[in-house]
């Protein structure tokens, strides 16, 4: 008998290997359709767009060249200046130090509204999303009135001398890490908090019962167990981060831009589309290159 | 018996006074117990009698409101668990999910930063003891419970503890596998010599294992003794009930005995109280077509329950237990004379009304 044709039982129900397939697509093609609308072909377009070559007047003309990408590498008609490769890997380090400050304000949070009595966990964890009930923008704009010159923070930088009398505390990098962490943390502490909560505390114990030091109590019994959230809550910031445009244009000024910045400047003002395409294929490259390494590692600890 | 007064230089962990409140509950209410170095020492009781809470704070992994706790004559009662000679077998075994069967035995020995070799040497031996050799490279999770429950020994034991705790470490395992470990238990108990301390609220378990058990009863102990001293003279109604079965007989004194809702019973003891109860295990009842000398009760059979050892046999008057021999069938119906003999009769002290 052909396999294709045989009987099979699936979940009490007498089936087909070829009916369940016919099934099984049919219930996936919503899905399926979804991705390629919004994945799979503004991704083509993508990669198209950033090997054409941009008219006088910034339409598209269809030259097929390579000169986009030749650009962000850093080749120009002058010969070659790292200034857009500095700009990705600056991305690169803002993406990175923001996960690594949002996971070490993370952790404490997490465990301190684990601790609290079960009704008030509710308040705290409310309290963790409030920002995001406010628009990315108006919260960047915040950090203005925070950080302005009549207040105490930039009154108390002034005094250290790290910034002149009556200035404000923005723009610079500290500012843009002070704004990203705070719109990211509740990207890392809400799937964090979801495997703390669940922590099997008895792990704890026994390392404590076995001599262990806090640190190795931490690497051993606690960093596992919640190496499913801090994983979620990794990936979810270092992505956006790494594209985000809003609060180092707004904290960061003209001297601290960022690959988010860039782009969005090529699609607005240049008016340049192939070029701002080949560097969001950078970012994409860069990003999966990140991603990449960061499952080595993620592997490496659960392993050791 | 005063228990501090018998506290001499062997013994291996003394607990003195020991109280502790969750909020407004007594979890442990002025415990006080000596365990000798070396003895197998069990703390029997229903869930919430506070015997795991006293191993926890044995443990430090929880720390008594006030008392005192001794091991090997130093005090210990303000030292965090990493600081105490001692280790725990948790009832959920909790093994570390990420390590290998070897890395978790070794865990222990790493955080002290022993040397390779050494801590090579040692878990190798302890695999071996405890025959978890092939499984040295493999995780938690390919483990049956009965090996988990080794592992979790293992871990415990290749520190060589001044006093290992046992909390409820078989109360994972089915049945048949359980009567198993706990006879392993108890033998491995006597090879290496230490003292071992188990919380169980299983009664065969704690008279399998045990040198000595104390019963506890919320927050407090009932009774401590060897596990016959205990079975065969339990002090109040709880004890005898919670360890093995009995019939509680309520009764007053009378001269050479007591009054009873079946009549006159003989004693050889007089009791301490006027009104009070007396016990007797189901299977000490004589059973028999004669009326015995002493003590008899005319009774008939109401029901019959075979447990393949034996039959329980349930009478009127009473109504009264009595096990018989699973060759002796007596159906329901019959008359017969049960014999409730002086000697077998226990004065449930602590039972006054």
């Amino acid at each position: 008998m052909k396999r294709a044709d045989s009987l099979i039982t699936w979940y009490g129900e007498l089936t087909t290997r070829q009916q369940l397939l016919k099934r099984g697509s049919l219930l996936l093609s919503p899905g399926m359709l979804w991705l390629m609308l919004f994945l799979v072909l503004p991704g083509l377009v993508l990669v198209v767009v950033s090997v054409v070559t941009r008219g006088a007047y910034g339409q598209l003309e269809w030259v097929f060249t390579l000169e986009n990408y030749k650009r962000l590498a850093g080749f120009t008609l002058f010969g070659w200046t790292p200034d857009y490769l500095m700009i990705l890997w600056r991305s690169v380090v803002v993406a990175f130090f923001t996960t690594l400050v949002s996971v070490l304000l993370s952790y404490p949070l997490c465990f301190f509204i684990a601790g609290r009595p079960e009704r008030s966990r509710y308040m705290w964890l409310t309290l963790v999303i409030i920002p995001f009930w406010t628009n990315m923008v108006i919260r960047a704009y915040a950090w203005f009135l925070i950080l302005s010159p009549e207040l105490p923070i930039a009154k108390l930088a002034a005094v250290f001398g790290f910034i002149p009398e009556g200035a404000p505390l923005y723009p610079n990098a500290f500012a843009v890490y002070l704004g990203m962490v705070s719109m990211f943390l509740p990207f890392v502490t809400l799937p964090l908090y979801a495997s703390v909560e669940r922590l099997d505390w008895s792990l704890v114990e026994a390392a404590q019962d076995l001599y262990a030091s806090r640190i190795r109590t931490f690497t051993q019994a606690i960093l596992p167990q919640t190496m499913p959230g801090l994983s979620v809550g990794i990936i979810l910031t270092f992505v956006p981060a790494m594209g985000m445009f809003v609060v180092p244009d707004l904290l960061g000024g003209a001297k601290y831009m960022l690959v988010g910045n860039l782009i969005q400047q090529q699609f607005g003002t240049s008016r340049d589309w192939p070029f701002g395409a080949a560097i969001s294929m950078g970012l994409m490259v860069l990003t999966m290159v990140g991603l990449q390494i960061y499952r080595r590692k993620g592997k490496e600890v659960q392993v050791v | 018996m005063n228990q501090n007064q018998n506290l001499t230089t062997d013994q291996s962990l003394s607990i003195k006074n020991i109280c502790k409140n969750f909020g407004d509950v007594k979890a442990l209410d002025d415990v006080t117990l000596n365990v000798a170095s070396g003895e197998f020492f069990t703390l029997l009781g229903p869930s919430g009698c506070g015997k795991t809470t006293l191993l926890r704070i044995i443990a430090g992994l929880e720390m008594a409101d006030s008392g005192r706790v001794f091991i090997g004559g130093k005090d210990i009662t303000g030292l965090p668990a990493i600081k105490r000679q001692v280790n725990t077998v948790f009832q959920s075994y909790a093994l570390f999910p990420h390590l290998t069967i070897y890395e978790n035995i070794a865990f222990g020995l790493r955080s002290r930063k022993f040397p390779d070799a050494e801590i090579k040497k040692r878990v190798i031996r302890r695999l071996e003891m405890l025959d978890l050799s092939s499984m040295a490279q493999r995780h938690p999770h390919q483990l049956s419970g009965g090996q988990k429950q080794r592992v979790a020994l293992a871990r415990a034991l290749v520190n060589e503890p001044e006093v290992l705790l046992l909390d409820e470490p078989m109360s994972a395992l089915d049945a048949r596998l359980r009567a198993q470990v706990q006879e392993d238990l108890r033998r491995l108990q006597r090879k290496l010599g230490r003292t071992f301390i188990l919380v169980t609220h299983d009664q065969a378990e704690a008279l399998v294992c045990s040198d000595r058990l104390a019963v506890m009863r919320q927050g407090r102990v009932v009774q401590c003794g060897t596990p016959e001293e205990v079975y065969d003279n339990p002090k109040d109604s709880f004890v005898a009930k919670f360890l093995g079965a009995a019939n509680l007989i309520p009764c007053t004194k009378a001269p050479g005995g007591v009054q009873t809702a079946f009549g006159f019973l003989a004693l050889d003891k007089e009791p301490s109280w006027q009104e009070g109860t007396v016990a007797i295990r189901p299977e000490w009842i004589g059973i028999g077509d004669k009326e015995p000398e002493r003590n008899g009760i005319r009774a008939h059979v109401t029901e019959i329950i075979y447990r393949g050892t034996n039959f329980d046999l349930w009478l009127e008057p009473g109504p009264l237990r009595v096990r018989t021999s699973s060759y002796r069938r007596i159906d329901p119906g019959r008359e017969v004379w049960l014999e409730l003999a002086p000697k077998e009769l226990v004065i449930l002290e602590d039972e006054a009304r």
